[in-house]
């Protein structure tokens, strides 16, 4: 039991150590802006997609909505790991500068190169996700807006940008919000390639705990990690994670609600 | 890229496909386990979920946003390294089995909580009236009743275990994927990425599309018969102001 004690206080120290706790809470920066950038972009890309499976029905056309069904039953039907694994071996990436690696916090060109495509990856895949989830918000635009744009002499783009898309995404907001919480769940896939976000950088102090544990001596004794190290690390990424996705969470359900209540 | 086009590519893949068929028979495995223990605990949560009991509610609920809201790679590593460290030996195909099934078990919950709650009240008036008891209501009455509204989401959810596999990579699991990475990193086969990876994504293409496509026109189904019912009934009602 005293034994337990120690290595408790042991392992709380590994989070009192700053630079141990900045790096975790850089990771987290990194989860974050990850996420958003992932986000944003599959969003406008989604969009796309859901325009051209939906209404990409006449003639020619009917390519566009081939690719787009094809796109999005494909990676809807497959995992995000293997699109990681996919792209890291065959994902282009851009030259990056030595100085933007360090300006990133990383040591070497090469873990930025991984990183973009990474984020290549959880883009392509998120994008199938959001299209779909974008194309529901379009089904419940009922057809009178349509009817009522052309007739007020919009053209089509026009019709989509200005009428039916801002009414799509307003229905669908909650829906987005649950998948950003996904989104910043599935950025922990990221651990198996590259260390940068949170999931990453936890296990990597996890693997090198001994180091801040105080069970470092010398450097013939190692210091041994114990498991109430993996406990408070581990507890403290699930803090963090289930914080951020609870807040979230929370909203969605307060939209929810909202939307119940309000007279159809 | 180019590998696809590669004949060498492709024999080295046809060499090695007893990697692949066992990297697919272990998926299935785990998904197959996996859906076991999430059915178990989807049920019993789902069923404390809707309970009049405070406590039991409060379980579900802590149980569902806990797992719902932390990300399963986190979950499963922190199984592997806790047991690792204190000592218990324990295979990682089990620590797998654990980790989708409870993963997937607080998305179970929900499903069958909103199945439940999409039975009309008036269904456990009934059957109150009739004299069944709370057990006998839930199984032979309203679960049932479920059984429909909940086929669809829960056919989406084992798709999502079924890619969730993928996740097994992280503790050197024996999984599709991790049996993919691994043969175009190995020392001897590596190299066939385009082969290996076309292969690796086909096969799991081939377990997901038809499920969520046969969940997606259940859906629909469901979807348009609730319609014509609704409009059916707005008929009627219509019939009945102008007489």
């Amino acid at each position: 039991m005293e034994n337990f004690l120690t290595d408790l206080q042991g392992s709380f120290g590994i989070l009192r150590n700053t630079e141990v706790l900045l790096y975790l809470l850089k990771g987290l920066g990194f989860t974050l802006g990850i996420s958003l950038i992932t986000i944003l972009c599959s969003i406008l890309l989604g969009a796309v997609l859901a325009l051209m499976r939906n209404y990409c029905v006449h003639g020619a056309q009917r390519v566009l909505k081939g690719f787009s069904t094809f796109y999005i039953e494909l990676f809807r039907n497959t995992p995000l790991m293997l699109w990681m694994f996919v792209c890291f071996v065959m994902c282009p990436a851009p030259e990056f500068s030595k100085s933007f690696a360090t300006a990133l916090g990383f040591s070497s060109v090469v873990a930025v190169k991984t990183l973009f495509k990474a984020i290549v990856a959880f883009t392509l895949f998120t994008t199938a996700v959001m299209a779909e989830i974008i194309r529901g918000g379009l089904n419940s635009v009922p057809v009178g807006q349509f009817e009522s744009a052309y007739s007020q002499g919009f053209g089509t783009l026009h019709t989509m940008t200005l009428i039916v898309l801002p009414q799509a995404f307003r229905n669908i907001v909650p829906t987005l919000l649950s998948q950003m919480i996904t989104t910043i769940k599935d950025s922990s896939y990221m651990a198996s390639l590259v260390t940068v976000e949170l999931m990453g950088c936890t296990k990597l102090i996890i693997s090198k705990a001994n180091n801040y544990n105080g069970t470092w001596v010398d450097r013939f004794d190692r210091g041994t990690i114990h498991v109430t190290d993996v406990f408070v690390l581990f507890g403290f990424a699930f803090l963090v994670y289930f914080v951020i996705n609870f807040m979230l969470s929370c909203t969605v359900r307060r939209l929810r609600e909202r939307k119940r209540k309000q007279p159809a | 890229m180019e590998t696809v086009f590669s004949a060498r590519a492709w024999q080295t893949v046809w060499q090695y496909r007893a990697t692949f068929i066992s990297g697919f028979l272990n998926t299935l495995q785990s998904a197959l386990v996996g859906l076991l223990i999430a059915l178990v605990i989807g049920f019993v949560l789902g069923l404390a979920a809707v309970s009049g009991k405070r406590l039991l509610r409060g379980i579900a609920r802590v149980y569902v946003e806990f797992f719902q809201n932390t990300p399963l790679i986190l979950q499963i590593c922190f199984l592997y390294y806790a047991l690792a460290y204190s000592g218990v030996k324990i295979q990682v195909v089990t620590i797998g089995f654990l980790g989708l099934g409870l993963y997937t078990g607080a998305y179970m919950a929900e499903v069958v909580r909103a199945g439940i709650n999409a039975v009309p009240r008036g269904q456990f008036d009934a059957a109150a009236s009739q004299g069944f008891g709370w057990l006998d209501t839930m199984r032979l009455i309203i679960l049932p009743e479920t059984i429909k509204i909940i086929l669809p989401p829960m056919v989406n959810q084992m798709v999502a275990l079924i890619k969730n596999t993928s996740c097994l990579y992280i503790i050197g699991g024996a999984d599709l994927i991790s049996c993919t990475y691994n043969f175009v990193t190995g020392v001897e086969t590596g190299g066939a990425y385009g082969p290996a990876y076309l292969l690796g994504g086909l096969l799991f293409f081939c377990m997901c599309y038809p499920l969520s496509h046969l969940a997606g026109r259940w859906e629909k189904r469901l979807k348009a018969r609730e319609q014509t019912k609704a409009s059916a009934e707005e008929a009627q009602t219509g019939e009945e102001a102008t007489v």
